[in-house]
């Protein structure tokens, strides 16, 4: 199975704090390939795709930043109408809740699904089955 | 095991007539040479002779704080100046501090109720004591420390903080035991859990005894459970030589009281009317051995219940429960009385949490709990944690009646002092 390993964060929600994440992470020389940031009130989870997740958790944890990592699918899908769907529309034949989906465009014709699902393994083997390429870490770091 | 087996198991009925001629000793000697008291008594219309049984305790008037700090510096003496050997004061968050004198025996006896104290945990002469304390004019760090002395431990009169150095003395000296208050033994297993020592396999430790500060069940248990070892609540106060008033046995359910040395009275804190045996209410003491400044009927502001019942391990002296909040903490919020320890309580019990809280009132009556997430608390969902906010929220508003706004925060935001805790930040200008 192809799974993508995220870091997630939880900090503060006031200014700088997000600043101070992205120092550490600079300053350790990794880089950020996709991020989100999902604030609740006080606090937010920050969550992040980088090129050394090993690194950037130590580097976190080191300064005292609350850091775990999360599984996650990255699905690719084509740059065109109905793509969303097809993702969409497989995982909920299969009663498969979307916890959380951000997407982004990689190039000219080819869009990146990053999601979220409680039981990873079981999404990934529906999207698989509906001739969905899932990327490795290793080929979404260089997507 | 006892240090004083005749008198910590002593009769309730010789107890009590010990209680009796030491009350009645002290009373007389205030009315002969404190003018305070005699300005007291002779405003009460009471003169010694009106004290025939233990009962009438409630015909003399009370002390205060207040009254102490009036009367500083010169305190409430009954002995010459001469005679007093040692000086503490006991520090409020307002106003002068109270001074408070030792008598050449009044520091033997606060040592003799320690030792009491520490044998009835266990400790016996070739324990290894930190003492965690701050040495000075408080008196929690010298009392203990002639106490522990007198059993015959090995005393480290560490002080408090500078976590590194406590390791490396708990390290070379194979310490068995600390003397800390709640917060800095929290503090000190959090710094343990960072360095990656493990108190099982790398310290000695088997006793702390925590105090100072009031604190609930649920924190005990946590740093039993943090630090591997057994802790011991311990009450009292600089008014009444310091610690050593109170302290529990092996059977960590409630503390017991030396009666031969103190008479405990619960009260209702604003009519000052004694409350039955079990209800909550605020303890007053008053000193049956103090030679240098005796106190009669002293207000300590803090919230228990007596025990009255029989104790397993023996001892008869009875025993208060855990403090539950001093009358001076208490909140009120929307109109709803409650004691930060209330809280303190439901935030312990959850292990998603961590081991810091701010209580934060301000505007008009806004209720703020800011409490630090746990390494286990966090699973990078955000819907999870609103989730947890919302459950702290729901069970405070079940014990307190006010739902507060909670707000979860990384562990290390909130301020940690190495010594008493700052639990409450009232911010509200009403």
């Amino acid at each position: 199975m192809n799974a993508v390993r995220l870091i997630a964060v939880f900090a503060e929600n006031k200014p700088g704090q997000t600043a101070r994440i992205t120092r550490l992470l600079a300053e350790a020389n990794i880089n950020i390939r996709w991020a989100t940031i999902a604030n609740n009130g006080a606090f937010g989870v920050l969550k992040f795709l980088v090129d050394k997740p090993d690194a950037a958790f130590h580097q976190l944890k080191q300064n005292g930043v609350m850091v775990t990592f999360l599984e996650a699918l990255a699905v690719e899908v084509q740059d065109r109408p109905g793509a969303l769907h097809t993702v969409a529309e497989a995982l909920a034949h299969h009663q498969i809740n979307l916890d959380n989906t951000s997407g982004y465009v990689a190039d000219r014709n080819r869009a990146i699904l990053i999601v979220e699902v409680q039981d990873v393994a079981r999404a990934a083997t529906v999207l698989e089955q509906h001739k969905l390429h899932l990327l490795s870490q290793a080929e979404m770091l260089q997507a | 095991m006892y240090w004083n087996r005749e008198i910590e198991t002593m009769e309730r009925a010789a107890l009590e007539t010990l209680q009796l001629q030491r009350l009645q000793d002290t009373v007389l000697r205030v009315a002969q040479r404190v003018p305070f008291y005699q300005e007291r008594f002779a405003a009460a219309g009471f003169t010694p002779d009106d004290l025939r049984s233990l009962a009438d305790v409630r015909r003399l008037p009370f002390t205060t704080g207040a009254d102490l700090r009036a009367t500083y510096p010169a305190g409430l003496l009954a002995v010459p100046l001469d005679d007093a050997v040692r000086l503490h004061t006991s520090s409020g968050t307002t106003g002068k501090p109270k001074a408070l004198y030792f008598s050449r025996q009044d520091v033997d006896h606060a040592a003799e109720l320690i030792a009491r104290c520490l044998v009835m945990s266990g400790m016996h002469a070739g324990d290894v004591l930190q003492n965690i304390m701050t040495y000075g004019l408080f008196t929690g760090a010298l009392v203990m420390h002639y106490g522990a002395e007198k059993v015959g431990c090995l005393v480290i009169p560490a002080g408090p903080g500078n976590s590194e150095r406590q390791l490396m003395l708990m390290q070379d000296f194979r310490t068995t035991a600390i003397h800390a208050t709640p917060s800095y033994a929290l503090y000190f297993a959090d710094f343990l859990e960072k360095k990656g020592v493990d108190p099982r396999k790398e310290l000695s430790l088997r006793r702390a005894f925590v105090g100072a500060e009031p604190y609930t069940e649920e924190t005990r248990r946590k740093i039993e459970a943090a630090l591997g070892l057994q802790v011991f609540n311990s009450y009292g106060l600089s008014e009444m030589n310091g610690p050593g008033v109170a302290f529990e046995c092996p059977q960590q359910h409630g503390m017991h009281l030396w009666e031969d040395h103190f008479l405990l009275e619960i009260i209702h804190p604003e009519t000052g009317d004694p409350v039955p045996d079990g209800e909550q209410g605020e303890l007053v003491l008053t000193t049956l051995c103090r030679e240098a400044m005796p106190l009669l009927r002293y207000r300590t502001r803090d919230i228990t219940t007596v025990l009255p019942e029989p104790c397993a391990c023996g001892r008869t002296h009875r025993r208060i429960q855990r403090i539950a909040g001093r009358s001076d903490d208490m909140l009120i919020a929307r109109g709803v009385n409650f004691y930060p320890q209330q809280i303190e309580s439901i935030l312990m019990g959850m292990p998603a949490l961590g081991r810091n809280y701010l209580i934060v009132l301000e505007g008009l009556d806004e209720l703020t709990v800011k409490v630090e997430l746990a390494e286990a608390g966090f699973d990078g969902q955000v819907e999870h944690l609103a989730r947890l906010q919302s459950r702290i929220a729901d069970s405070i508003r079940a014990e307190l009646l006010v739902k507060p706004k909670v707000d979860l925060v990384p562990p290390g935001t909130l301020p940690v002092s190495e010594g008493k805790a700052k639990r409450v930040l009232d911010k509200r200008s009403l």
